[in-house]
C-alpha cells in the first residue's frame, strides 16, 4: 500500500516501570489512506490512545517508541527531533480530544485561539485569517460564527466546544485528524452531530481521520475501517461493515455479542469472561488466550501475526494454516 | 399484578446556585435556583425493572438520591410501600433503610479505598444488624463475594487491587448485604467497558430473578436501558415527557424528544437506517425555556407549547407530555 | 471467575509497606536515607539519654564548679571526661544535649498532636457540616492567623503566669509551650483537612455510608478520616521542626522551659552570655545539633510530600 497517507510498521511503545518494562503497544501495523476515517477501536488500557500518542509525538516520558516505523506520505516521523516534530504536528497532524474543556484555553477568546494557530502555520494577515477562522466556525455548525468568534470557552456547550475544537484541528488543512475519543463526554443527541461534522469534513476536505473510541456505535457510524486493538496488540483489521456483521477473531465476536442494541430482543448478553489482563501480566502467546472459548494449544505458547484473511487481517491462530483438524 | 413499591408524586428539587452573599450583593443579583426535578410523579411496582433516560442535565441522578434519601425534596413525596421516606428521623425510618439500597455509577468512588472489601461489604448488614456476631458476618460476607462472582478469598483484599468490573461486583455485594427489596442503579456500567458491561447487566438480571428484586435503572444509553428495563421513563430538564412499557417505547415512541433520542443512537446494525439530523441542544437549566422545555427543539412546536406547560396523559398504552399529541398534530 | 481464585492470599502488612511507592522512592534518595538515620540518631539519642550520656546535668550534687567552662577536649585546657566541654555551672554540654533534646522533642511532639487533634477534628466538622458550622469555624482560623505564632505563645504564657501566679513554673512551662504552639499551628490542619474533606464527602462511598443511615460523626470518623490523612501526615513532619524551633526561640527568649531543666533553645540562651568571652561552644555545639534536628526532618517532610503526592510521581 503506497498510497497511504499514514502508515504504521510494527509500533512498539514501552514504559520502564520499576518491576520491568511494560509494553503498552505491541508489533501494531496499521494504514490510513487519504480521505479515509479509520476507527481504532478498544477497552481501556487496549492500547489505542497510546497508539495515537505515539504517532503524534507526544508519549509521556518515561515512555518511549521502542521499535517500528511511523510515517506520512513515505516520510518517517518517529525519530524526528522535537523541534521538527512539532512543525509536523502543527500542520500535518491536528487533533481532537475527549474533553474540550481542556484542549481549550479558557482564558483567550476563540477568534484569538484559532488565528494566532492560522497565522502560525499560514502566511496570512490579521484580517484573513479571522475571515478563515469564521468560514471554518462556520463549517462545523456553529450558528452565527462572525458574532461568536469573540467569546470565551466557557461560553460554549460542550457540543459546541467540541466544535471549536475540530475548528482548532482544522486550521491549518491538516493531512491527517487523530481524534481520541471525540465524542465520550457528549450527550447521545450531540455525539450524532459531531460524528456528522466530523465525516462531513472527511469528505470536503479530504482529511483523513483516526478515531479514537471505545464505543462500537461510533466505529459503526464514522468509520470506513476498524482496527480492533486487544493488550496493546491489533486483534482485528477490515472493513466496518465485514468486522461488525462477521467478525472474525473470538475476541471481536464476544465484544459484538456483549453489546445490548436497541434491535434485540434477548434476554441475556453473551459476555466475555475475565478482564483484560493487566499490562504487567500478558499471558504467554495469544493475549486473548486466557478468556477465549476457541483457544487450543498452540495459542498458549505462540503469539499470533495479523495475516489477511477473507478481505481483512486477523491475528488469530485459527485462521492459519497449521489449524488442528 | 400491579403491587406499586415506590410511589413518587409531584417530586420537586430545586438546587440553590446563587453567588456568595457579598458578590450578590456587590452585584445586585436576585438569588439563583436552578430546578433539577420538575413536578415528577411515576410509580414503580414490585419485582419490575422501572429505567428512567435522560441526558445530562434531566435531572435523572437526581431522583435517584431523592429516591434513597440522600437529598430531600423541595416539594412532592416519595412513598416507600405506603411509608413517606421524607419524613425521616422517626424509629421506622431505619428499618425502612434496610429495605433499599443503591448501586452507584463510579467503582472506583464507591469503595472506600482505606477499607478492606469484607469490612466495606459487611457494614451494611452490621449496621442494619442483618447478622450478630464476627463469625456470621463473615459468613454472609464469603456467600456474597461468591454470589457476585468473585472469590471469599477476595474479602481480605482493598479495592485497587481490583478492575473496575471486579469493584462494580463488590459494590452491588454491598448493595445486596443487608437483603433490601429495591436497589436504585445510577449508571451502573456507564464507567465499564463493553464487555464488562455485559457481564454486570447479566449479573444484575441474575440476581434479580434470584430474589425478586426490584430495580430503579438509571441511565443515559438507550440500548442497555432497552436490554434491562421493564418500563421506561424520558425525562428532559427535570421533566418526565414519556413513560411507556420498554417494548412500546422503543417501537412506537410518542413524544418528538424521545423520537429523536432514538434516532440519535448509533445505528450498530448497519441497516442504513435514514435519519432525521438532530436539531438543537440542550438548554441551560438555569434559564430553561418557557412552555413545553423542548419547544426550540421542536418541529411540531406552536404558540401554545410555548407557554403552557404540557402534562402527561394517556396516548394509547404510553403517557406522554405533548400537545402536539394532544392535538394529534403529529 | 477462574481468575480469580489463582490469586494468592493477600501479603500482609509490611509485605505490602516494602512493596509501596514511598518505600521505593525512599531507598533511591540517599539524601532522604541519610536525614532518616539522623533523625532516628537523634530521637534515639534524646529517648535513651539518661543510659548514654556521661553526666546528668540535671543532678546537682554531681556538679562540680571546678569544672565550669570547661572547653571542648580537642581545644587547650579540654578534658576528655567532658568532650564538648561544660557550661558555666559545670555541667556536661553533650550530655545537657541529649537530654536537651529529650525535652525538644517531647515539646515537639506533644504540640504537634495537640495542633493536629485540633486541626483536624475541627477541619472535618467545618468541611462535612459546612454552612454556619464551617463559616464560624474557619472565621475563627482566619482570625487566628493574623497572629504570629510567637506573639500567641508570648500571649499564653503571659496570662497563664498572671493567672496561675503561684504554680510552680517548672511543672507548669512544658503544658504551656505545647499549648502556646498547638493552638498557633491548628489552623493549617484545619484547613488541609477541610478542603480535602469537602472532596471526599462528595465521592460515593461517603454516599453509599449515609444512605444506610451512619451517624455523621460515625462517617467522619472512620469513612471520611483515613482518606486525609495523607496530606496531616506531611505538615505534621514539616511541623514538628517548626515546633522544635518555635520551641527553641521561645526559650531563648526566656518564657520557655526554665534553665534548671534546659531544653536545647535553653542552652542556646545560656549560651549566648558567653559568646562575646570566649566560650563558643556553650552556644555552638546545642545551636548545631538543633539546625541538624530542624534541617533532618524538613528534608523527611518534604520528601513525605512529593512521595505522597501523586501528580509529583
Amino acid at each position: 500500500m503506497s498510497d497511504a497517507l499514514l502508515s504504521v510498521r510494527d509500533l512498539v511503545v514501552e514504559f520502564p516501570t520499576r518491576k520491568g518494562i511494560l509494553t503498552a503497544v505491541d508489533r501494531v501495523s496499521f494504514d490510513i489512506s487519504r480521505g479515509e476515517v479509520l476507527g481504532v477501536v478498544g477497552e481501556s488500557g487496549a492500547g489505542k490512545s497510546m497508539t495515537g500518542s505515539a504517532i503524534i509525538g507526544l508519549i509521556e516520558p518515561p515512555g518511549h517508541i521502542a521499535g517500528g516505523t511511523i510515517s506520512i506520505a513515505g516520510q518517517r516521523i518517529d525519530n524526528l527531533p522535537y523541534e521538527a516534530m512539532r512543525r509536523v504536528r502543527g500542520k500535518r497532524i491536528g487533533m481532537v480530544f475527549q474533553d474540550p474543556l481542556t484542549s481549550l484555553n479558557p482564558i483567550y477568546t476563540i477568534a484569538e485561539q484559532l488565528i494566532e494557530t492560522i497565522r502560525t502555520h499560514m502566511d496570512l494577515n490579521e484580517r484573513q485569517a479571522r475571515d478563515r477562522a469564521i468560514g471554518l466556525l462556520d463549517q462545523v455548525g456553529i450558528p452565527a460564527a462572525s458574532r461568536r468568534i469573540d467569546d470565551y470557552p466557557h461560553q460554549f456547550s460542550g457540543g459546541m466546544r467540541q466544535r471549536v475544537v475540530i475548528a482548532l484541528a482544522l486550521c491549518v488543512e491538516p493531512e491527517l485528524i487523530i481524534a481520541d475519543e471525540p465524542t465520550t463526554a457528549l450527550d447521545v443527541s450531540v455525539q450524532s452531530q459531531i460524528i456528522d461534522v466530523l465525516k462531513r469534513m472527511c469528505a470536503d476536505h479530504g482529511t483523513a481521520i483516526m478515531l479514537i473510541t471505545h464505543d462500537m456505535g461510533v466505529i459503526a457510524e464514522a468509520a470506513d475501517r476498524v482496527v480492533v486493538m486487544y493488550a496493546g496488540r491489533v486483534a482485528e483489521i477490515g472493513a466496518v461493515r465485514d468486522v461488525i456483521k462477521d467478525a472474525k477473531h473470538p475476541y471481536t465476536k464476544g465484544l459484538m455479542g456483549a453489546i445490548p442494541t436497541l434491535m434485540q430482543d434477548s434476554d441475556r448478553l453473551t459476555q466475555i469472561p475475565g478482564t483484560m489482563p493487566r499490562l504487567t501480566d500478558i499471558p504467554p502467546g495469544c493475549a486473548f488466550s486466557k478468556r477465549c472459548p476457541e483457544a487450543f494449544d498452540r495459542c498458549f505458547v505462540e503469539q499470533p501475526d495479523c495475516r489477511p484473511y477473507q478481505g481483512r487481517d486477523v491475528a488469530c491462530l485459527l485462521y492459519d494454516e497449521g489449524k488442528p483438524q | 399484578m400491579t403491587d406499586v413499591l415506590v410511589g413518587i408524586e409531584n417530586l420537586s428539587r430545586d438546587f440553590d446556585v446563587s453567588k456568595p452573599w457579598l458578590n450578590r450583593v456587590l452585584e445586585n443579583e436576585e438569588k439563583k435556583y436552578v430546578t433539577a426535578v420538575n413536578d415528577v410523579s411515576f410509580e414503580i411496582r414490585r419485582g419490575e425493572t422501572f429505567a428512567l433516560v435522560g441526558e445530562s442535565g434531566s435531572g435523572k441522578s437526581t431522583i435517584a438520591k431523592l429516591i434513597v434519601g440522600l437529598i430531600r425534596p423541595t416539594g412532592g413525596q416519595i412513598l416507600f410501600d405506603g411509608t413517606n421516606v421524607a419524613t425521616r428521623g422517626s424509629a421506622s425510618m431505619r428499618q425502612l433503610r434496610s429495605r433499599f439500597q443503591m448501586i452507584f455509577q463510579d467503582p472506583f468512588a464507591s469503595l472506600n479505598p482505606r477499607w478492606r472489601v469484607k469490612d466495606i461489604i459487611a457494614e451494611p448488614l452490621r449496621t442494619f444488624g442483618v447478622a450478630e456476631g464476627r463469625a456470621a458476618w463473615e459468613k454472609r460476607v464469603d456467600e456474597l463475594l461468591e454470589t457476585v462472582g468473585l472469590s471469599a478469598k477476595d474479602g481480605a483484599k482493598y479495592p485497587h487491587e481490583f478492575s473496575g468490573g471486579q469493584r462494580q461486583r463488590v459494590a452491588i455485594a454491598r448493595a445486596l448485604s443487608a437483603q433490601p427489596e429495591f436497589i436504585v442503579c445510577d449508571e451502573p456500567t456507564s464507567a465499564l467497558d463493553v464487555s464488562v458491561q455485559a457481564q454486570i447487566l447479566n449479573l444484575m438480571r441474575d440476581l434479580q430473578d434470584e430474589f425478586g428484586l426490584t430495580y430503579l435503572f438509571i441511565s443515559h444509553d438507550l440500548s442497555v436501558v432497552r436490554h434491562m428495563a421493564s418500563r421506561i421513563g424520558v425525562l428532559y430538564l427535570g421533566r418526565l415527557v414519556e413513560v411507556a412499557e420498554g417494548k412500546t417505547l422503543f417501537r412506537d415512541p410518542k413524544h418528538p424528544y424521545t423520537k429523536m433520542l432514538l434516532d440519535a443512537v448509533p445505528d450498530l446494525e448497519m441497516t442504513g437506517r435514514k435519519r432525521q439530523p438532530v436539531e438543537g441542544e440542550i438548554p441551560n437549566p438555569i434559564d430553561p425555556p418557557s412552555g413545553c422545555t423542548y419547544h426550540p427543539r421542536c418541529r411540531l412546536a406552536n404558540d401554545r407549547c410555548r407557554s403552557e406547560v404540557p402534562v402527561l396523559k394517556l396516548h394509547g398504552d404510553t403517557k406522554a407530555a405533548c400537545f402536539a399529541l394532544e392535538e394529534g398534530r403529529s | 471467575m477462574t481468575m480469580d481464585s489463582e490469586r494468592l492470599k493477600p501479603p500482609g502488612l509490611w509485605a505490602r509497606f516494602f512493596d509501596s511507592d514511598i518505600w521505593y522512592s525512599f531507598t533511591r534518595s540517599k539524601v532522604i536515607m541519610a536525614a532518616a538515620i539522623v533523625t532516628l540518631l537523634i530521637f534515639l539519642g534524646a529517648l535513651f539519654a539518661p543510659l548514654i550520656a556521661p553526666h546528668d546535668p540535671f543532678d546537682m550534687a554531681s556538679l562540680y564548679l571546678m569544672d565550669s567552662l570547661t572547653p571542648p577536649m580537642w581545644e587547650a585546657g579540654g578534658n576528655p571526661v567532658y568532650p564538648l566541654g561544660t557550661d558555666d555551672q559545670g555541667r556536661d554540654i553533650l550530655s545537657a544535649i541529649l537530654y536537651g533534646s529529650r525535652i525538644s522533642l517531647a515539646v515537639g511532639f506533644a504540640s504537634v498532636a495537640f495542633a493536629a487533634i485540633l486541626g483536624i477534628s475541627l477541619g472535618l466538622l467545618a468541611g462535612y457540616m459546612g454552612g454556619r458550622v464551617d463559616s464560624i469555624i474557619m472565621r475563627i482560623a482566619d482570625v487566628q492567623l493574623t497572629f504570629p505564632s510567637i506573639l500567641i505563645a508570648l500571649l499564653i504564657d503571659g496570662s497563664v503566669r498572671s493567672i496561675f501566679g503561684g504554680i510552680d513554673r517548672e511543672q507548669s512551662a512544658f503544658y504551656v509551650l505545647v499549648f502556646s504552639i498547638g493552638l498557633s499551628f491548628w489552623v493549617q490542619y484545619a484547613r488541609t483537612v477541610r478542603s480535602s474533606t469537602l472532596v471526599e464527602k462528595d465521592k460515593e462511598y461517603v454516599q453509599a455510608a449515609r444512605l444506610i443511615g451512619l451517624h455523621p460523626l460515625r462517617i467522619m470518623a472512620s469513612h471520611v478520616l483515613p482518606n486525609v490523612m495523607g496530606p496531616v501526615l506531611v505538615i505534621a513532619t514539616i511541623n514538628l521542626a517548626l515546633a522544635i524551633i518555635t520551641e527553641a526561640t521561645l526559650s531563648f527568649l526566656g518564657v520557655g522551659i526554665p534553665s534548671t531543666q534546659p531544653s536545647l533553645g535553653t542552652l542556646i540562651r545560656i549560651g549566648n552570655d558567653f559568646l562575646f568571652s570566649g566560650e563558643w561552644w556553650i552556644a555552638a555545639f546545642p545551636g548545631a545539633a538543633l539546625a541538624i534536628l530542624v534541617l533532618a526532618v524538613n528534608l523527611l517532610g518534604d520528601w513525605l510530600r512529593d512521595a505522597l503526592n501523586p501528580r509529583l510521581r
